[in-house]
């Protein structure tokens, strides 16, 4: 580290100012005492986007003094897929086969908040059937628990408690296996559609669902067991990521960590939607502002989505054979789907029928399914209370068969934004904590 | 063919306040295409909401009464739409409108979740449109403030000092829109890389894409095809 050449500067470049530094190897004794020759002590690091523990490719821009944090700034943007874009050259039902992919680990919650806004559009809020919404209400809270897991999860594995990981992996694998069953897929389901959901429950769900719910509260006690009182991770939680109310409303912030500052928002309970106020459920919140209180928040949440998927295994067992989509013919998808040999398919009961018995029949399901429906024209925009936050969808229609614009709100992208607040101060180590707590994913961050 | 007469033959229109179409379409497919097949002669009204009067019925009155108390000119027009409430403000009005809906008593929205651009080429002198979803959760009210600047000229005033959460979504707005937020502290690119040349999701911009190869055959990309709409 003799010498000051950059060698990654470009010609002409004036590199005679300020210190550079190189990763060109060279004895640790001559870099430090370089350094401490110095007085500037300001270390600049990049953290990203290709970090274990950056939650996917979010960079953070790192200005150390020592192993304090001086400023910290997110950049984001490395996923960006231009999903927004694509969904205005598709049809609406298509639609929610692309929102299913932007925060890739709540995907049923994505295609809720579009489908909530295309029906908004639609005028048909009031004749969803009761049991797609407690169909869209069991599917959701499955879901909220296994982000929850996966939050939790990877939050402990980045601070070292990898059983925390594990374990969560192992209780969202079943939780998928049941979605699967029901959707076909373990993510990106495409399954809640404008109007109701896909296709029914399979004859076998409401059985593997009281087995998941068995297998749920046998080891959800084991996240407290592990963690509650454990000191090193209390050590690591408690007092970092500090961000308070006030914070919290002027960037916007809601979900888990606005509820672990005391406030029981909860747009379940605040604007119910989808039926959430025939169900029994408590807002769980924790008072310390912090990643600890983040994490309490998740866990009780997770207990809380439980309860209500019992309530769901329950309605749904009795209102079986219900109809699971908007009756509207124009709207409606026309065909149920169901195992073929191929994995899945159109019911061969409704392949008879159009291509056998109703030329009506055949002309209806083309038309439905190559043009689809048209929306009038206009705007909505209805949120949800995802796992993470408020997440919303704001369409807007020309009167087409295709979104005019659809911008999706995901609280990932907001909360990223106060990672300066939780961080600077602080130290370098305890990023890794703060950002685990907000749990971005930057698929819904960058779209 | 000749074209078939505005209004017959079409589903009727939900009464509102104020409709009026906001395009006339004619045909079946996408411009562009040179397809002249299926429906030609179809012309079709877009009836939209574009403006309502009081009263507006639900909170809606009470916002809407204590905004013009205390803004006399900061609304420009109303529409009460599936429920939802939209408050149009003119643009040199915005902040003064943010931060009274903000911090007055009666009307406390706290919380702003979300800007958003939308770009509307047809809407002369207002062809992009920023839209904020706004919370309180004080009253548990929800309102829609619309600011529109036109292409030639496309400068908001940024919200940044009133919503510190709109940050980098003026940033996004700008990103995809090139909609210009007058004291933003830091404007520049969030999504798209920091050299990409133009603004993405506007409707002049192309979607882009390569088309498909088969043997003997080519599949177009998306918005090159012929498509209904």
């Amino acid at each position: 580290m003799k010498e000051q050449t950059d060698y990654y500067a470009g010609t002409g470049e004036d590199a005679s100012e300020g210190a550079v530094y190189t990763a060109m190897g060279g004895d640790f004794d001559e870099i430090a005492a370089d350094h401490a020759s110095r007085e500037d002590e300001t270390l600049v690091i990049n953290m990203g986007p290709q970090h274990p523990s950056t939650h996917g490719v979010l960079r953070l821009m790192v200005e150390c003094d020592g192993e304090t944090v001086t400023k910290i700034r997110p950049g984001i943007g490395f996923l960006h897929t231009g999903i927004e874009k694509n969904m205005e050259y598709r049809s609406w039902t298509q639609g929610t086969t692309f929102v299913t992919r932007m925060d890739y680990l709540t995907p049923l919650f994505n295609e809720v908040a579009y489908c909530l806004s295309v029906e908004r559009l639609l005028g048909i809020e009031d004749q969803i059937p009761t049991r797609a919404n407690d169909i869209r209400i069991l599917m959701m809270e499955l879901n909220r628990i296994s982000s929850h897991l996966v939050a939790i999860g990877t939050g402990g594995m980045e601070i070292g408690a990898l059983t925390v990981m594990t374990i969560g992996f192992r209780e969202r694998e079943v939780i998928l296996d049941f979605l699967e069953a029901v959707t076909g897929l373990r993510m990106n389901h495409a399954y809640i559609r404008p109007g109701g959901v896909a296709t029914d429950l399979p004859e076998t769900a409401i059985a593997q669902l009281r087995d998941l719910i068995t297998w749920l509260e046998k080891h959800l006690p084991e996240y407290a067991a592990f963690c509650n009182e454990n000191p090193i991770f209390k050590g690591r939680m408690c007092g970092i990521g500090y961000q308070d109310l006030a914070a919290c409303f002027a960037l916007g912030v809601t979900g888990p960590m606005l509820r672990a500052t005391g406030y029981d928002w909860d747009l379940r309970k605040k604007r119910p939607y989808c039926g959430y106020e025939n169900y029994e459920f408590d807002i769980p919140t924790w008072d310390t502002s912090d990643s600890y209180g983040r994490f309490r928040v998740r866990l009780d949440e997770m207990w809380e989505s439980l309860k209500i998927v019992k309530q769901c295994a329950d309605r749904l067992e009795a209102s079986t054979g219900e109809p699971v989509m908007v009756d509207d013919p124009k709207i409606g998808w026309p065909a149920q789907l169901s195992v073929g040999s191929d994995g899945q398919g159109n019911s061969n009961e409704h392949i008879k029928h159009i291509m056998g018995q109703s030329m009506e029949a055949l002309i209806h399901h083309f038309k439905l399914v190559t043009e689809g429906f048209r929306v009038p024209a206009g705007q909505a925009y209805v949120p949800i209370e995802s796992p993470k936050g408020e997440l919303g969808c704001h369409v807007v229609s020309d009167g087409g068969t295709k979104p005019y614009r659809a911008h999706m709100r995901d609280p990932g992208f907001n909360h990223l934004q106060s990672i300066p607040i939780q961080c600077e101060g602080g130290m370098l180590a305890d990023i890794v904590v703060s950002v685990g707590s907000i749990d971005p994913v930057m698929g819904g961050v960058d779209r | 063919m000749s074209d078939q007469v505005s209004g017959e033959n079409l589903p009727a229109t939900p009464e509102a306040a104020e409709t009026k179409p906001v395009a006339v379409r004619k045909g079946m497919w996408s411009e562009g295409t040179g397809d002249t097949s299926g429906y030609g002669g179809l012309v079709r009204p877009l009836p939209t909401v574009t403006g309502s009067t009081p009263p507006f019925g639900s909170y809606f009155d009470a916002i809407y009464e204590r905004l013009i108390e205390l803004v006399p000119d900061g609304v420009s027009k109303v529409v009460v739409d599936r429920g939802e409430f939209t408050v149009y403000i003119p643009r040199e009005k915005l902040v003064e409108v943010m931060q009274v809906v903000r911090d007055d008593a009666h009307l406390r929205f706290e919380f702003c979740a979300s800007a958003s651009g939308v770009h509307y080429p047809h809407d002369t002198d207002a062809e992009l449109h920023v839209v904020y979803e706004l919370q309180s959760m004080t009253h548990n009210r929800r309102l829609r403030l619309e600011v529109t600047c036109p292409d030639t000229d496309p400068h908001v005033p940024s919200s940044v000092a009133v919503y510190p959460a709109m940050d980098w979504h003026e940033r996004e707005a700008w990103d995809m829109f090139g909609i210009i937020f007058d004291g933003h502290p830091h404007l520049t690119r969030i999504l798209m890389p920091d050299d990409w040349v133009g603004h993405p999701q506007r409707k002049d911009y192309p979607l882009g894409g390569i088309p498909v190869e088969f043997k003997g055959a080519v599949v177009q990309p998306v918005d090159e095809r012929r498509s209904y709409r």
